[in-house]
């Protein structure tokens, strides 16, 4: 596309084939604070890059047609990150607000630490999804892998599909709803009922996420035992 | 016939079996959980005094103390940051959470670091915005527990530390107990007040020395490549772990020997794992060298700096700086002979206090408690840091001069001579009066 062509639709495009990665992260961070400049960006070629539109401040939409590397979106703050392809480890890792959202699936730690915002994988998850997750909101539209939600503190994660071993392991106060099977439980997690209020939110989240063909209603609640957050010599098997 | 504390002359007190093992043992028996405390390694291990240095004389001249310069200036983050850290001397005040300390505690190391133009760094926990405000240089620590991670922090700060291991811990996670998750600690952290509060042990979104180069090179990106990016290792394989980290893009590695201090862990951990800070700065210099990155990747030491004899001869095996910790809280009141009878009362002696991890400091530095913390004046604790950084700075000045030296840096391994086998083997300088250095062949 042209930068004429462009202009006329109001998007930006950015050819990493052509232009460097240092070179689009720094033209995004230059919109932090409100600054003048495009909105809407589209980002082609990204070839399994790292680090792509990372540590973004800014009320602005980064659409990316290919997969990515590492990383991406990490650290998300207010900005709206599409990724129309696969995504690798780390996906908005530290995420503290907007959206971030994969067409295809995500590898290892999705969502990893996030504080705050939605990030929504409509394929599947791997391992670690949502590890040591701090008030994000997930949304896997398929299955997880095993020990995800490991140390998860605050935030909610929604697996419309199946969850590998040890789920939610040394978990905190998140909580996760999974409509499929889960292959075990990790320590100190534990199914707890599915109440209104329940429902209420996790269709609110499915509808945040835009999946619309799947009930509240299928899902299973599992959250902390709390039984691990003071020491206690009777748990020393769990340590 | 009695010793000085009444006790008859036929009484043996064994070596395997003496008061401390007995007590802990009884203590495991009575509880049932092992014993988590604060301070770093007590027991004896080779370190720095173990080593002399070579004063001049005939063969070499000194500089004339007082009057010829010495300078003390370093340079951290050279490789691949646009702003790298500029430090007047080169001491730096090691990371301690805000959690493990309290808010004044913190504050306090801000301004003392800041009043003689060195940085200091955040912890397990977060920035807070005392401690940002009162430190004109800040190291922002990237932990694995990632609390109160937050990217308008990470911009906010002057380096950023990879925390990868700490010397008290080598492969440990943290612990704070739940005596010290206050209301705000809680929040920092995003976690129910009152918990015991573990950390990871390992980053959440990283495993290995080649993901580890991604995750930098996403910090990079992130802060715009400008922050110099800091690798901190506990002392264990410090070779290989130098050179991974070098290999995975770090501009400084910070090298924490065993008896680095910690807020709470294991004693078993704290006095069995790891190797002492003297070993891992040649371990260090050595694997710098050998890539050819010796001073281009500056290396920070730490694990048991006291005095300015400490600091010159870890400059000298190669260290670009050293870091402090437990000297720090020591030099705002800690363990202080004028809390006697505070100490008494909780069960310990001013000197023996390592409770750090209780939060009834009566010090007010390793608390959460608001009276605790009241009696603790950031501001005199703050001159305090800085006297003790000055008084530091000279001693090491001083030593470099009488080796002739008109920059710390210039000290070298050949100012430097052992007192034993094992400190000779260990920091690889020959045995006073000899040119025996074991487990080398002899260049001479």
């Amino acid at each position: 596309m042209t930068a004429g062509a462009a202009e006329a639709t109001a998007v930006e495009v950015v050819d990493l084939a052509t232009t460097p990665l240092r070179e689009l992260n720094q033209r995004l961070h230059d919109l932090a604070g409100g600054a003048e400049g495009p909105r809407r960006w589209r980002v082609v070629n990204p070839n399994g890059a790292h680090a792509v539109a990372c540590g973004l401040d800014a009320e602005v939409e980064v659409e990316i047609e290919g997969h990515v590397g590492y990383y991406c979106a990490g650290m998300n703050q207010h900005a709206t990150v599409r990724v129309h392809g696969n995504a690798g480890p780390g996906l908005a890792e530290n995420i503290m607000s907007g959206r971030v959202i994969v067409d295809g699936s995500a590898s290892q730690y999705a969502g990893a630490t996030g504080r705050g915002g939605l990030v929504v994988v409509n394929g599947d998850a791997s391992s670690r999804c949502g590890i040591s997750m701090k008030g994000v909101d997930i949304v896997v539209r398929g299955s997880v892998g095993h020990m995800s939600a490991f140390m998860a503190q605050r935030g909610r994660l929604v697996v419309c599909g199946d969850a590998g071993d040890a789920l939610g392991d040394s978990l905190y106060e998140a909580r996760l709803y999974v409509r499929g099977a889960v292959a075990s439980l990790g320590a100190d997690c534990v199914e707890k009922p599915l109440r209104d209020e329940h429902a209420a939110e996790l269709a609110d989240l499915l509808a945040q996420a835009g999946v619309e063909d799947v009930r509240p209603g299928e899902f299973r609640r599992y959250g902390s035992a709390r039984r691990l957050y003071t020491f206690k010599v009777d748990n020393a098997a769990a340590y | 016939m009695a010793d000085g504390n009444g006790r008859p002359w036929n009484l043996r007190e064994s070596y395997l079996f003496d008061r401390p093992v007995i007590a802990e043992i009884q203590r495991a028996a009575r509880e049932g959980i092992y014993d988590i405390r604060g301070f770093g390694a007590k027991r004896k291990v080779p370190h720095f005094d173990d080593l002399l240095l070579l004063g001049a004389s005939v063969s070499r001249y000194p500089l004339e103390g007082y009057r010829e310069r010495c300078d003390t200036d370093v340079v951290l983050g050279t490789r691949h940051a646009k702003k790298p850290l500029h430090l007047k001397i080169p001491i730096t005040i090691a990371g301690m959470s805000f959690g493990a300390l309290s808010a004044p505690a913190k504050e306090a190391l801000g301004r003392g670091a800041t009043e003689v133009g060195t940085s200091t760094t955040t912890g397990d926990g977060g920035m807070t915005p005392e401690e940002r405000e009162h430190s004109a240089l800040l190291v922002y620590q990237l932990l694995p527990s990632r609390y109160g991670m937050n990217p308008d922090d990470l911009r906010k700060a002057d380096a950023i530390e990879v925390v990868v291991g700490q010397g008290a811990k080598p492969g440990g996670g943290g612990m704070l107990l739940g005596h010290k998750i206050s209301d705000r600690v809680a929040a920092m952290r995003d976690l129910p007040k009152g918990i015991d509060q573990r950390s990871a042990s390992r980053h959440p979104d990283w495993t290995g020395p080649d993901d580890l180069e991604i995750k930098i090179g996403e910090l990079r990106e992130i802060t715009d490549w400008q922050k110099p990016i800091f690798v901190k290792v506990g002392a264990t394989r410090t070779y290989y772990d130098v050179q991974l980290a070098v290999k995975a893009g770090a501009d400084v590695i910070v090298v924490d020997g065993m008896q680095g201090g910690t807020a709470a862990t294991q004693d078993v951990f704290i006095e069995h794992v790891g190797i002492p800070t003297l070993p891992a700065v040649r371990l260090a210099v050595d694997a710098l060298t050998e890539l050819d990155m010796h001073r281009k990747v500056q290396l920070v030491v730490s694990g048991g700096i006291r005095t300015g004899a400490d600091v010159a001869k870890a400059l000298a095996l190669g260290a670009d700086a050293v870091s402090i910790g437990t000297a720090a809280l020591v030099a705002m009141g800690d363990n202080s002979p004028e809390y006697e009878r505070e100490y008494a009362k909780i069960g310990s002696a001013a000197g023996y206090y390592d409770d750090w991890q209780a939060g009834r400091d009566p010090v007010g530095i390793s608390t959460q408690d608001d009276e605790l913390a009241a009696r603790f004046d950031p501001k005199l604790g703050g001159r305090r840091i800085a006297n003790y950084l000055r008084v530091l700075t000279l001693e090491t000045q001083t030593l470099a001069r009488a080796c002739g030296k008109s920059h710390v840096l210039n000290l070298e391994p050949e100012d430097l001579v052992a007192l034993t086998i094992e400190a000779a083997a260990m920091a690889r300088v020959p045995l006073a009066g000899t040119d025996w250095i074991p487990g080398t062949t002899n260049p001479l």
